[in-house]
């Protein structure tokens, strides 16, 4: 693999070489000096049309403490917003000689189609209502830290998922990692043709909890009543919202994740987010782990990258 | 272009029948049949070549006024040409719109100045596609450009008692209007057809229901009305259903189908390629196969091909930031050959009916898709059904590229085409 453009491109092998790479990585970040000399001399430019401080921020990071180069684009105030089209910047960043390039853009298949203006490594971060790769793998390895396995896994999706990148990236790998998925929404904030998706699909979140090993909220967007999704924000938390007598549902050895940002209150109350059942803060310091991983492999840290 | 020469057409098999020889002099068909001769004629070989009424298309964008990057009136009709189109009936969505009897006549001027194909404009129904004002519909079809047809199409007429005085309103001058079936809200972000595709892709849906709801409420107020109501572009099963359902309790409806729609499938969008972006969207296989039998049945009028020219920037995007539409009046009658008769749908007669003789009655269109018998105008188009091609969007003679059909391996070619005698195409290249 060249470029990591969807969670359902990785096979078992691949997913699990990323994230037991990025076992072996995250031991970086506990040294006091947080630097591998692995990707010295290599550059990744950031390219982010949207905005999106958590992601670059972890990106960053990531490409840092491997000594790579790192070059940050954003959208705001750059050749983009004097109407540069993505295929010009693309030819750009190319003529710059960049070896990867980690995309956040507003439009499903931007990634993709960078990819087939570039040379170098595309790396999706979040393309429209497409696709989250890392944010999936980061999900599974926290996932699979905290509860000592992935296969069998009973994991419950709770939100918007017909707008969710991040929703669509986990459905995709954790069926690759043997995990059983049930997505829970009210009807109206599901894809129409999700009877096809390999997962499972409620419209209850109470009936879904005690069966759940691990509950992931999604923010839903209080604007969304304007469009008819539900009749109101107090409706919507009231119906899927995480409260502390929501919670109390979820067997004893269940966490609660997000991947954030997370609206307290509307989709998930302050002490559950809070608790110590929560993993919110683990999953960003996992997001450098797993994206170290991934431009590890990808960016030819090893001779064989990822798979072919 | 040559000056009217006599013509003598040997061996052409009209609507793939017997071999017979096809005399043409001062724009009509002279003479048809076995072993003609006549003095001074130039010879046209034909061996072998389908001949068929010159084609009719009613429903293509030609951009001008307003986009002449993307296409102009002479190109497009030198591309229309190039596919065995003699006429050509071009939407309203210009800039400025073609909802005026100046915008009309311009139109038609460009095109009798071009002299490829005839250039029948198609008049706007509401002032500025706004969808609130009815234009000067009257004004447009007492104007010389004549105007018969009337369509907001790149919009829809969604305020349904504005279409039913629309409907009302062109009974005074026999016209028909022509609607873009797509109910709005419905379709608010919409990129592609909705379904397992775009929930995957997590692009916009853009529903079948949002086509179907507007033509049942569409086909229900002609009928109350009675009038004249013509559905562009139909791309879905359900469509095909309602139409023929409609037909059944004698609505005067009459129904297009695109080349593109006959063949391709949203599954194409899965390379976020937006040269596979077009209103109404690609649909299922499902959708291709009912439409496919929907022509050969009737249920479905006529081809048209929505020809929609963009230049290259428009397409070389992002999906979503993406133009919709295609080019599609030089690949169309090798699509309906490879969709229709290689499948055994349809022969080379119900061909020449449903690129000819129905859409030139539908749009009013004298002089064209008549039938190819001696005393007719000499439209007549030469096609051989034996070449095959790689589709190539570099070598297009229209201004634009946008064609989905690049580098796929297509059936047939246009010879020659005849517009009232004289050749706009002679040995595959435009005169």
């Amino acid at each position: 693999m060249r470029h990591l453009l969807s969670a359902g491109d990785l096979s078992l092998d691949e997913a699990t070489l990323v994230l037991d790479t990025a076992k072996e990585l995250a031991q970086v970040g506990g040294r006091s000096v947080k630097k591998l000399p692995t990707l010295r001399g290599r550059t990744v430019v950031n390219l982010f049309y949207e905005d999106s401080t958590r992601t670059r921020i972890s990106f960053e990071a990531a490409a840092k403490r491997m000594s790579a180069d790192v070059i940050n684009f954003s959208a705001k105030g750059s050749s983009v917003s004097k109407g540069e089209s993505l295929k010009d910047t693309a030819l750009t960043l190319q003529a710059m000689g960049a070896d990867g390039v980690v995309i956040r853009h507003g439009a499903s298949g931007a990634a993709r189609r960078l990819s087939n203006w570039v040379d170098g490594a595309v790396l999706n971060a979040g393309d429209g209502t497409h696709e989250h790769p890392t944010q999936a793998l980061l999900d599974a390895y926290t996932m699979r830290e905290r509860m000592g396995r992935l296969d069998g896994l009973r994991v419950a999706i709770v939100g918007d998922i017909l707008h969710s990148r991040v929703a669509r990236s986990n459905v995709l790998l954790l069926r690759t990692l043997g995990a059983h998925v049930t997505l829970v929404a009210p009807p109206t904030l599901l894809p129409v043709s999700v009877a096809g998706w390999p997962c499972e699909v409620s419209y209850d979140l109470d009936e879904v909890l005690p069966k759940s090993d691990v509950v992931m909220m999604l923010r839903v967007q209080a604007e969304r009543m304007n469009d008819a999704f539900f009749p109101s924000a107090r409706e919507y938390t009231r119906r899927y919202g995480l409260d502390g007598d929501r919670f109390a549902q979820l067997p004893e050895h269940a966490v609660v994740m997000h991947p954030g940002p997370m609206i307290r209150g509307m989709e998930i109350s302050a002490e559950v987010a809070d608790s110590p059942r929560s993993t919110i803060v683990e999953q960003v310091t996992n997001g450098v782990s797993v994206r170290m991983a991934v431009l590890y492999l990808l960016l030819g840290g090893s001779e064989s990258g990822i798979g072919n | 272009m040559s000056q009217t020469t006599t013509y003598l057409i040997r061996g052409a098999r009209v609507l793939g029948g017997e071999p017979a020889d096809i005399l043409v002099r001062d724009g009509i068909i002279a003479d048809l049949g076995p072993d003609l001769s006549a003095e001074g004629a130039e010879i046209v070989e034909a061996a072998g070549l389908v001949a068929l009424p010159g084609l009719v298309d009613i429903h293509v964008h030609l951009r001008e006024p307003g986009r002449e990057d993307a296409e102009t009136v002479a190109s497009g009709s030198r591309a229309a040409a190039m596919g065995g189109f003699t006429a050509v009936c071009t939407m309203a969505n210009t800039d400025p719109v073609a909802d005026t009897a100046g915008v009309v006549e311009q139109v038609w001027r460009l095109g009798r100045e071009a002299g490829y194909c005839d250039v029948q404009p198609i008049g706007a129904v509401t002032k500025g596609l706004g969808g609130e004002r009815l234009a000067e519909l009257g004004a447009m079809a007492d104007s010389a450009a004549r105007v018969r047809m009337f369509s907001d199409d790149g919009m829809c007429v969604s305020d349904a008692l504005l279409m039913r005085r629309a409907l009302e309103y062109v009974k005074a001058f026999d016209g028909v209007v022509a609607q873009h079936a797509q109910e709005p809200r419905l379709t608010e972000h919409a990129q592609m057809n909705e379904g397992e595709v775009s929930d995957r892709l997590g692009l916009g849906g853009w529903p079948a229901v949002a086509e179907e709801a507007i033509i049942a409420r569409d086909c229900l107020l002609a009928e109350h009305v009675g009038s004249r109501l013509h559905i562009c572009h139909v791309s879905t099963k359900g469509s095909v259903q309602i139409i023929r359902w409609a037909k059944s309790r004698g609505c005067d409806v009459t129904a297009e189908v695109t080349p593109h729609h006959l063949l391709l499938t949203d599954e194409l969008a899965e390379s976020y390629d937006p040269i596979y972006k077009v209103n109404p969207p690609l649909r299922t296989a499902e959708d291709v196969q009912a439409l496919r039998e929907a022509l050969a049945d009737g249920t479905i009028d006529c081809v048209a091909t929505d020809h929609a020219p963009h230049p290259v920037e428009a397409k070389e995007t992002e999906w979503a930031n993406a133009a919709m539409g295609m080019i599609g009046l030089e690949t169309a009658l090798s699509v309906v050959q490879h969709a229709m008769v290689d499948t055994g749908l349809l022969d080379w007669a119900g061909v020449a009916e449903r690129m000819s003789a129905i859409p030139a009655r539908i749009g009013r269109l004298a002089g064209h898709g008549r039938p190819l018998v001696i005393g007719e105008p000499a439209n007549i188009t030469l096609y051989d059904t034996a070449a095959e091609r790689v589709v190539d969007a570099a070598s297009m003679v229209s201004k634009s590229a946008n064609t989905p059909y690049r580098g796929m391996r297509l059936p047939g070619r246009v010879a020659a085409t005849f517009l009232r005698g004289i050749p706009t195409v002679l040995d595959g290249k435009v005169q």
